[in-house]
Parts: C-alpha cells; sequence; structure tokens
C-alpha cells in the first residue's frame, strides 16, 4: 500500500508538470500575448508597450518565463492579476468556496437520484422503468447544461415564482435560509448530468453484485429480499462509486463553469470567463492549474479511498 | 465459386442482413435506428430546408420582431430584428452539424495517429505519448475550449480545429488499448517476419482490425463536438453573430426569456434531439459492433 501510494504519487506530480506545460505553452504562444488588448485600445505607444512587455517579464523566450512562473509556483507564489494586481491564489480562494458549495450539492442529489434509479433498474431488470431510465439518462447526458438551466428558470422562477432566477443570495439578506434558497436550482441543474451517470454505473454495479455466489447464499439461506438488497448486494455495489465520482471531477468543473454563468453565480466558472475575456493571463494560467490539480486529485482520492475500503484490493496492491 | 458452396453447405440461403450480423443487430437496435433517422431529417432539414421557405437567415423584418410560433408566416415565430427563426434555424444547422462532423473527422485522424504510434511502439515513445494524453485529460474540456477560444480569431475553422485538439484524446485511449492488444497476436508476429515494414503493419494489419471502436468512438465524438460548439458558443467565444449556430442562438435568448421562450426553446430543443440521436446510433453500434455480444 505504502509503495503503491509513493509511485501514484509521483505520477500524478508528473502530470502536473506536464499539465503546466501544456497550458503555458497553449496561453503563451496563441496569438496577441497578454498585452494584446492594450495595444488594440490604441492608447499606448511603441515605448508604452516595450516598457509593459519588460515589467511583466513577456520580453524574454517563453522557457525562461516557464522556468520563472514555475519556480515561483513551487513557492508558493502563482503570480497576481493584471487587472486588480491582486494574488491569483487569493482570488481563487475567494471564487471556489461558491463553485464547491453548487459542486458538493449537486453530488449529493446525483449519488441520492441516481443511486435510487439505478437500484431501481437493477431490480427490475428490463422493465419499463429499466427502459425509460436508460433512455432518460441517454437524453440528460444530450441536454446541454445552459438550456437545461434556461428551462428552470424558465419554469421555477418566471412562470412559478418559486425559485430566484440567479445569484448566491438576496443583498442585504444572506442568511442560511436565503442562501439555501438560491443554491436549489443551480445543484438541480449541475446534478442532472451527475445522475445519469450516476443511474448507469449503479445499475451495472448493482447488476454485477447481485449475480454473485454471496448473494444466491444469502438467498438460498430465506435472508428477506429487502435484506439481501440493502445489507448484502448495496455495500458491495457502492464500491465502484467511489472511482466514479472521483473521476467526475473533470465533468462536473466544466458543468459548474456553465450553470454559474446561466444562474450568475460567483464561483470559480464566472472568475474564469472575466479573466479569460481580458486576457488576464496569470489568472486563466492559475485556474487552468487549480482545475486540473483537482481533476488529477479526485481521480488519486477515488484510487486511494478504493483500496483502503476494499480489503481485495488492499491485499492485491502490496 | 468458392463462396456459392460454403454458403449452400454452412447455411441456408442468407438474406443481406444475416450476412452481416453486425448490421443485423444494429438494425434490431430500435432507439438507435431512430437516433439515424432522426440526424438524417436534421440534416436534410438543415442543409435542403433553405430552399423551400420564402425566408433567409439574415433579412429582418422590423414589423414582425418577436413574433410568437405558429401565429403568422413564420412557423417558429421571428427574433428581436425580425428575422425568421426556422431560416435561422437550418442555417445554424448546417454550421453546427458541418462543425461536429469536421472535428469528430480531424480529432480522430489525429487520435488515430497518436494512438497506433503509442501501442505500437511500446515503451519510451509510447508511455510519453499516453503521458501526454492523460495530461491534456486533466483539463476540464471547457475551461481548455475557453482558454482557447479567447485568444483566437473565432471562425467556423478555427472553432473546429479547437473542438478537434480538445477531444482527440478518448480516440487516442481506444485505439491505444486495440493496437497493444492487437500487436501480440499471431497475425502481427507473422507479418513482421514476412518483413513488413512498421507503417504496412500498423495502417494494413492493425488498423483495420480496431475499426470498429473507433468508428463508435467517432460516433459518440460527433454528440461532443455539437455540444461543444454550442457551449463556446452561448458563452459568446464561438461562431460570431450574424452567422447563425444552434449555440449563438441561444446566446441572447436568456434576456428574453419572460416574453420571448421560444428563442430559447427552438435551437435548445435541435440541439438536444441531434446530441441524444447521436449518442444513440454510437450506443446502438457499440452494441452491434461487439462481437461478443453476438447471440
Amino acid at each position: 500500500m505504502g509503495r503503491y501510494l509513493v509511485r501514484r504519487l509521483l505520477q500524478s506530480l508528473l502530470l502536473l508538470v506536464l499539465v503546466s506545460m501544456i497550458a503555458f505553452a497553449i496561453l503563451h504562444l496563441a496569438p496577441g500575448g497578454p498585452l494584446a488588448q492594450f495595444v488594440a485600445t490604441g492608447n499606448l505607444g511603441q515605448e508604452d508597450v516595450a516598457r509593459l512587455m519588460a515589467q511583466y517579464g513577456l520580453d524574454r523566450p517563453v522557457p525562461v518565463q516557464y522556468l520563472e512562473w514555475a519556480g515561483n509556483l513551487l513557492r508558493g507564489d502563482w503570480g497576481s492579476s493584471y487587472r486588480d494586481q491582486l494574488p491569483v491564489l487569493t482570488k481563487i480562494g475567494i471564487h471556489i468556496v461558491p463553485t464547491l458549495e453548487i459542486m458538493v450539492a449537486s453530488t449529493l442529489l446525483a449519488m441520492f437520484l441516481g443511486g435510487m434509479i439505478g437500484i431501481l433498474g437493477a431490480v427490475r431488470r428490463y422493465s419499463f422503468f429499466d427502459h425509460l431510465a436508460t433512455v432518460g439518462a441517454m437524453v440528460a447526458l444530450s441536454i446541454p447544461t445552459f438550456w437545461f438551466g434556461l428551462a428552470v428558470i424558465y419554469v421555477f422562477s418566471v412562470n412559478l415564482g418559486w425559485l430566484p432566477a440567479g445569484s448566491r443570495e438576496t443583498i442585504g439578506d444572506g442568511s442560511f435560509v436565503d442562501r439555501l434558497h438560491h443554491l436549489v436550482a443551480p445543484c438541480i441543474v449541475l446534478a442532472l448530468v451527475s445522475t445519469a451517470v450516476w443511474s448507469r454505473y449503479m445499475r451495472s454495479s448493482m447488476l454485477d453484485v447481485v449475480n454473485q455466489d454471496y448473494i444466491r447464499t444469502a438467498k438460498s439461506k430465506g435472508v428477506p429480499a429487502m435484506r439481501i438488497l440493502l445489507h448484502h448486494a448495496l455495500r458491495n455495489a457502492l464500491l465502484p462509486m467511489i472511482t466514479i465520482t472521483g473521476l467526475h471531477v473533470s465533468t462536473l468543473l466544466s458543468g459548474a463553469l456553465v450553470t454559474e454563468t446561466v444562474f450568475t453565480w460567483p464561483g470559480m466558472g464566472r472568475l474564469f470567463l472575466d479573466s479569460v475575456s481580458n486576457r488576464d493571463y496569470p489568472v486563466v494560467m492559475g485556474m487552468l492549474m487549480f482545475t486540473a490539480c483537482m481533476v488529477l486529485l479526485g481521480s488519486l482520492l477515488a484510487d486511494l479511498l478504493y483500496s483502503a475500503a476494499d480489503p481485495r484490493i488492499k491485499g492485491a496492491s502490496t | 465459386m468458392s463462396a456459392v458452396h460454403t454458403a449452400s453447405i454452412d447455411s441456408p440461403p442468407q438474406t443481406f442482413a444475416e450476412r452481416y450480423p453486425a448490421l443485423r443487430r444494429f438494425l434490431r437496435h430500435r432507439v438507435a435506428l431512430l437516433g439515424l433517422a432522426v440526424v438524417l431529417f436534421m440534416t436534410i432539414f438543415s442543409f435542403a430546408g433553405p430552399w423551400l421557405i420564402p425566408f433567409n437567415e439574415t433579412d429582418t423584418d422590423i414589423r414582425a420582431r418577436l413574433m410568437g410560433p405558429f401565429v403568422g408566416p413564420h412557423i417558429f415565430g421571428t427574433d428581436p430584428l425580425g428575422r425568421d427563426i426556422l431560416a435561422r434555424l437550418m442555417y445554424a444547422g448546417r454550421i453546427s452539424l458541418s462543425i461536429g462532423f469536421a472535428a469528430t473527422a480531424l480529432s480522430v485522424v489525429v487520435g488515430v495517429l497518436v494512438g497506433l504510434v503509442a501501442g505500437f511502439y511500446r515503451g519510451a515513445i509510447g508511455a510519453s505519448l499516453m503521458r501526454f494524453v492523460d495530461a491534456m485529460l486533466c483539463f476540464p474540456t471547457i475551461f481548455l475550449l475557453l482558454a482557447v477560444a479567447a485568444l483566437i480569431e473565432p471562425s467556423v475553422t478555427s472553432i473546429v480545429v479547437l473542438i478537434a485538439l480538445a477531444s482527440w484524446m478518448e480516440v487516442a485511449r481506444v485505439v491505444e488499448g486495440q493496437i497493444r492488444s492487437l500487436r501480440e497476436r499471431d497475425f502481427t508476429l507473422a507479418a513482421e517476419s514476412l518483413g513488413a515494414s512498421d507503417s504496412r503493419i500498423m495502417f494494413r494489419e492493425l488498423l483495420p482490425n480496431a475499426v470498429a471502436p473507433i468508428v463508435v468512438a467517432a460516433t459518440l465524438n460527433i454528440a461532443h463536438a455539437i455540444l461543444a460548439e454550442a457551449y463556446i458558443s452561448f458563452l459568446g467565444f464561438g461562431i460570431q453573430p450574424p452567422t447563425p449556430s444552434w449555440g449563438n442562438m441561444l446566446e441572447n435568448a436568456q434576456s428574453y426569456l419572460t416574453n420571448a421562450p421560444w428563442l430559447a426553446i427552438v435551437p435548445g430543443l435541435a440541439i438536444t434531439l441531434t446530441v441524444t440521436s447521436f449518442n444513440f446510433i454510437g450506443d446502438g453500434l457499440r452494441d452491434a459492433l461487439d462481437a461478443k455480444l453476438d447471440r
């Protein structure tokens, strides 16, 4: 286990180095460069641009810039925004909480809903419900998230007036209930894809377990069906779901960006869109790194939790 | 001669579908067939449709702004500039479907090449290529798409290249896995011992045997590409107006949600229908081409 952990950590670190190189290359080899929008205003002369280039260190070769950036990163300095001079990590820190809020809330919702749908589909295999759930999951995966968001706003905010159409809290209120009220719609929207994914994996995981010998043994011993389902089968069927949740971080982050845009939610997605439109390179770079870290961490945690939760794996990997 | 001979001994006379078990399995997959029908319809609708209606996608009609659907001559209504939504939907379909197909074609080419080389030359080359794939997959898709989309001049071509660059990795993984296992098989060894060159083995021996999973991955990729275009155009970094795309038709729909919901409903339905259909076709193809499931 220890050696496996070290190997996985080293692999992830290596990947992070690669990720940083790719992100840096993409941003710095693109036409225009960070100063494009200053130049486009036409208010800057040639020497002003040159001075800015020198000030930001942009006049040096890209590999040199990369090494300096990476060196600073290792010392905990992620650079600061071109726009408001705030440190990148501070900006990310401010915006990550709302994003985590909708990510965690929607994941819980998806686990519950998707889990129920998946279990029912497995128990009543090939029933009308099972077919409906299969087709429904496929449709859910195909609906553009922002469009579903617009539909939720149209029905629940515009027509029924039950839910606020956006933002994280009513200005001047901000109580727990008020925040919860604002959380409902984005949470439902972000949970759509996750629910579909969960229900599919839950169903197949449950089917795998149900066909195993120990379930047959339990049945033949006369254990009630409900107890077999919840006590014997579900516990093992839930194990692979740890991995699914971990591998889902990337999709969830993409979905969060779109959801946040529709609901004017002040999270990472908004920050990223703002930074990208203003060519705020340090922030964009920092956020690409940060989200990649989250994705890697997700799969790493999934691996470790899975081997910790399943004694069969633990025995095999040492 | 020999073909007729074996057919008469092994089995009774065959219909076309019976001779191709994969096709038979696909034809039994009803949702996939439905998906195929919808895709065909959307394609014809988008490419031939504009000839059948008396409006085009850019003509504005000040007297007919924000007209509701099914009330006047405009079947799906009009937008805030008085442009016919049906016509825009058709022209937008040309753009969105073309981007879906073109981006997929490009990503399959890149993915197959990378996967082929990585699966064939294991060791340092293969490992470093696949680590590169892993690293690319660490970026959440939308973040990667937007980061690049904001930097480049948006046009149909650049959006195609951009979506392809963000979606070739899955194909590469599928191909690499296939090639790695096919490489161990006897026919590869036979070709090698006959002195066939590396590229001949890769393209003539290995690649044809890996076509099935590539086809499945490509079909699902079309669905992802159409969605990706919709996302970046909705967020304002994709296809730029006045050229319509299904994604940018939705860009301003949110501000008119209260009094003109059809602006959001119509293009959204088109995207959902088309993407769902490609997903169903991909699903059906996977079932049909997976020989292990042959019953």
